[in-house]
């Protein structure tokens, strides 16, 4: 069982949204709902699933509804139509009462500005989750140092978070959110707010952290590095729906449509693609007939930004091997240039527009 | 299904709308109306001038009414009047009492602690305090009625203004069936509320405090809707997504940032009612607003300017102590950023 599945999820925004429903379910676009009624579309027909201690990103433009996506797995927005299941709990089905148990045990969020409590110090800020479940200070305030401690913010305790820059805050936004110790973490843009260097600095954090507790994180970015960096799936939202869901390396080599091919256009292939990808199988290569003499050795889980200055300076096969040396499967210089060649969808929606000049 | 709802709901206010016009007509004096009332169908005349059997009898009914709570609740109002009255006097007759370098010293304590320990307000509101006396000697005690009218008016205004400031807030109904009854009490004439003020409670300091609950808690109802609207709506929902009910939200986020907010509204309040509490001397209230009165009734303009300069250091000493109070609580809640990091 999936740890957070959404099935066939609907939103829409306006007065009257169940009259709209229909309409949307019969297949009219976003722009056409919103001349005809007025409404606008937040999410039409999302289905995922997101498993245990993996890292789903969901990447959109602005407007492309990611954020009110994530807001209907801890009800912050009711959907419209559709089930949000956590562990197997409709989260529709909770009461008031359950639904602040169910917010308090099962998951914790981190913001997009952060939603630092100015008014609080640090110490209080990371402690805030434990003090509405009603526990005592100074057990919250033991937490709440190991946690700060856990994101570097050691010293800064006592201080308030207008007093701290953007990425210490950030921090503290992330420590409030361990601080609780629940399974599930959403994260709404948690870094997009942040300048670059310090952007890289908390990707890098977050994955450490991760590789330490495994955690469910549903992550929204709007940043194709970030998301390729950090999710071990990737959805990609367009108007609402849910365009194509993947591992980076499926959302990178097969874009699904224009759109995603469009987001993909400009990443660094080289830098995202591992060797073990793109290799062929040791059968598949004998019965190729141009060889090269030369060989590199190459471990499977090296990128190909690694390599690939040593290819290019002497011409040579690149064997693959795993971690104890065995070989697993070589790559020519054929598979590279297709590898690091912008996808076929891209060239050909161009040559398609050069026929129609 | 909507639809028809809608026009369900015109249909019945145009219904209401016939029926106020039929008692209208039917209320009219017999002389004013035509004849027969197909005769209106016949004749268009009236179409020229407004009729005078196109009259809407609100006069009448707002008299009885009137006439009817006296009777009726008389004791409820009368409780009111002594449970007001009875502050009123226990904190006039206790200040009054004391010597007045105590008083002095009194506001400037209070002063001190509420403005976080700054000299300088201090120090102004001192001396506002002494030239009030310093001014007249008249003018000593009855600028503490004054302050105890306002005060216990102010009073009033908080206890029953922020509640219903958060509950405007945190419900939209509530806040379309309220903002009609702000505006109304904004714009009444005062004159309209202080004389029926008499009539149930009497002379003195007690309509002129309803008066100023009147005059003066609106712009506190607003201004606490306002401050709990404002506070950032990601910070409320990081709060929501945490667990915290609806009592947690309110107390541990909500009001602690809408402070700075409420406080002004505290601060709009207190000037408002001594506004109010001036123009209360006219209906018998005692106080400093009754030299104003005094003044202007001999055209003695000196001793109303003398007396209006006083108001005046009045409304600076209140403002200084409630916006001190409420750039503390600012500070609190929205600590400067600090510079030696």
């Amino acid at each position: 069982m999936s740890k957070i599945e959404i099935k066939n999820v609907y939103k829409i925004f306006g007065h009257s949204p169940s009259k709209v429903l229909p309409m949307v379910q019969d297949g009219a676009t976003k722009e056409e709902i919103l001349e005809k009624t007025g409404h606008t579309v937040g999410l039409d027909n999302v289905s995922l699933s997101i498993e245990e201690g993996e890292t789903f990103v969901c990447m959109g433009l602005s407007g492309s509804g990611k954020s009110t996506l994530i807001r209907h797995i801890n009800r912050l927005i009711d959907p419209t139509a559709g089930e949000v299941l956590v562990e197997g709990t409709n989260v529709m089905d909770l009461d008031q009462k359950k639904l602040i148990e169910f917010r308090r045990h099962k998951m914790s969020m981190v913001f997009q500005r952060f939603g630092l409590f100015p008014h609080k110090t640090v110490i209080e800020n990371v402690g805030y989750g434990l003090e509405v479940q009603g526990q005592k200070l100074e057990e919250r305030n033991k937490v709440a140092m190991e946690k700060i401690e856990a994101v570097g913010l050691t010293g800064f305790e006592h201080q308030y978070p207008n007093q701290l820059s953007g990425g210490m805050q950030q921090r503290v936004g992330l420590a409030r959110a361990l601080a609780t110790n629940t399974d599930i973490m959403l994260m709404d843009e948690a870094f997009s707010a942040l300048d670059p260097i310090i952007r890289s600095d908390m990707q890098k954090q977050l994955i450490d952290l991760q590789a330490e507790l495994k955690k469910t994180i549903l992550f929204i970015s709007h940043d194709l590095d970030e998301s390729l960096k950090l999710g071990d799936h990737i959805g990609i939202l367009n108007h609402g729906r849910l365009v194509q869901v993947g591992t980076p390396i499926d959302i990178i080599m097969n874009p699904a449509d224009d759109y995603v091919a469009a987001f993909v256009k400009d990443v660094n292939r080289a830098k995202v693609i591992k060797a073990k990808i793109i290799m062929l199988t040791p059968e598949k290569f004998k019965s190729q007939k141009e060889k090269n003499s030369n060989t590199i050795k190459v471990n499977e889980d090296s990128f190909l930004d690694e390599f690939l200055p040593q290819v290019c300076l002497t011409p040579a096969t690149v064997e693959v091997v795993d971690k104890s040396g065995n070989i697993k499967g070589y790559i020519t210089e054929k598979e590279l240039s297709k590898a690091l060649t912008k996808s076929k969808a891209d060239i050909l929606t161009k040559s398609k527009t050069n026929v129609g000049q | 299904m909507k639809k028809y709802k809608t026009y369900l709901k015109y249909f019945i206010y145009s219904a209401i709308f016939v029926f106020v016009i039929i008692i209208s007509y039917r209320s009219a004096r017999p002389r004013y109306k035509p004849e027969h009332y197909t005769d209106i169908f016949k004749d268009f005349s009236w179409l020229n001038d407004w009729p005078k059997w196109l009259d809407f009898p609100l006069m009448q009914p707002l008299n009885s009414g009137f006439d009817w709570l006296i009777v009726n609740y008389g004791l409820f109002f009368e409780s009111i009047n002594y449970f007001l009255l009875g502050m009123y006097t226990t904190m006039k007759n206790s200040i009054v009492g004391l010597p007045w370098p105590i008083v002095i010293a009194l506001v400037v304590l209070i002063t001190y602690f509420a403005s976080g320990r700054k000299t300088q307000t201090t120090v102004l509101v001192a001396f506002c305090t002494f030239f009030l006396g310093f001014l007249s000697p008249r003018y000593w005690d009855k600028c503490i009625m004054t302050v105890c009218i306002v005060v216990i008016g102010m009073l009033l205004c908080i206890v029953i203004g922020i509640p219903v400031g958060i509950a405007m807030a945190r419900n939209q109904k509530v806040r379309n069936a309220l903002l009609p009854i702000l505006d109304l009490m904004q714009t009444i004439p005062s004159f309209c509320y202080l004389i029926p003020g008499i009539l149930l409670f009497g002379l003195g300091a007690v309509p002129a405090i309803i008066a100023i609950f009147v005059y003066a808690v609106p712009p506190l109802i607003r201004l606490t809707d306002l401050g709990i609207r404002l506070v950032d709506k990601e910070v409320v929902e990081a709060s929501e997504a945490f667990g915290a009910n609806k009592k947690q939200t309110l107390w541990g986020v909500q009001i602690p940032l809408a402070l700075p907010n409420i406080m002004q509204g505290v601060n709009q309040c207190t000037m408002m009612s001594l506004a109010m509490v001036v123009i209360a001397s006219m209906i018998g209230t005692r106080g400093i607003g009754d030299e104003v009165l005094l003044g202007l009734q001999q055209l003695n303009v000196g001793m109303a300017t003398e007396a209006g300069i006083a108001i005046v250091l009045l409304a600076i000493i209140f403002d200084r102590i409630t916006q001190s109070y409420g750039e503390k609580i600012q500070e609190r809640t929205q600590p400067k950023k600090k510079v030696d990091l």
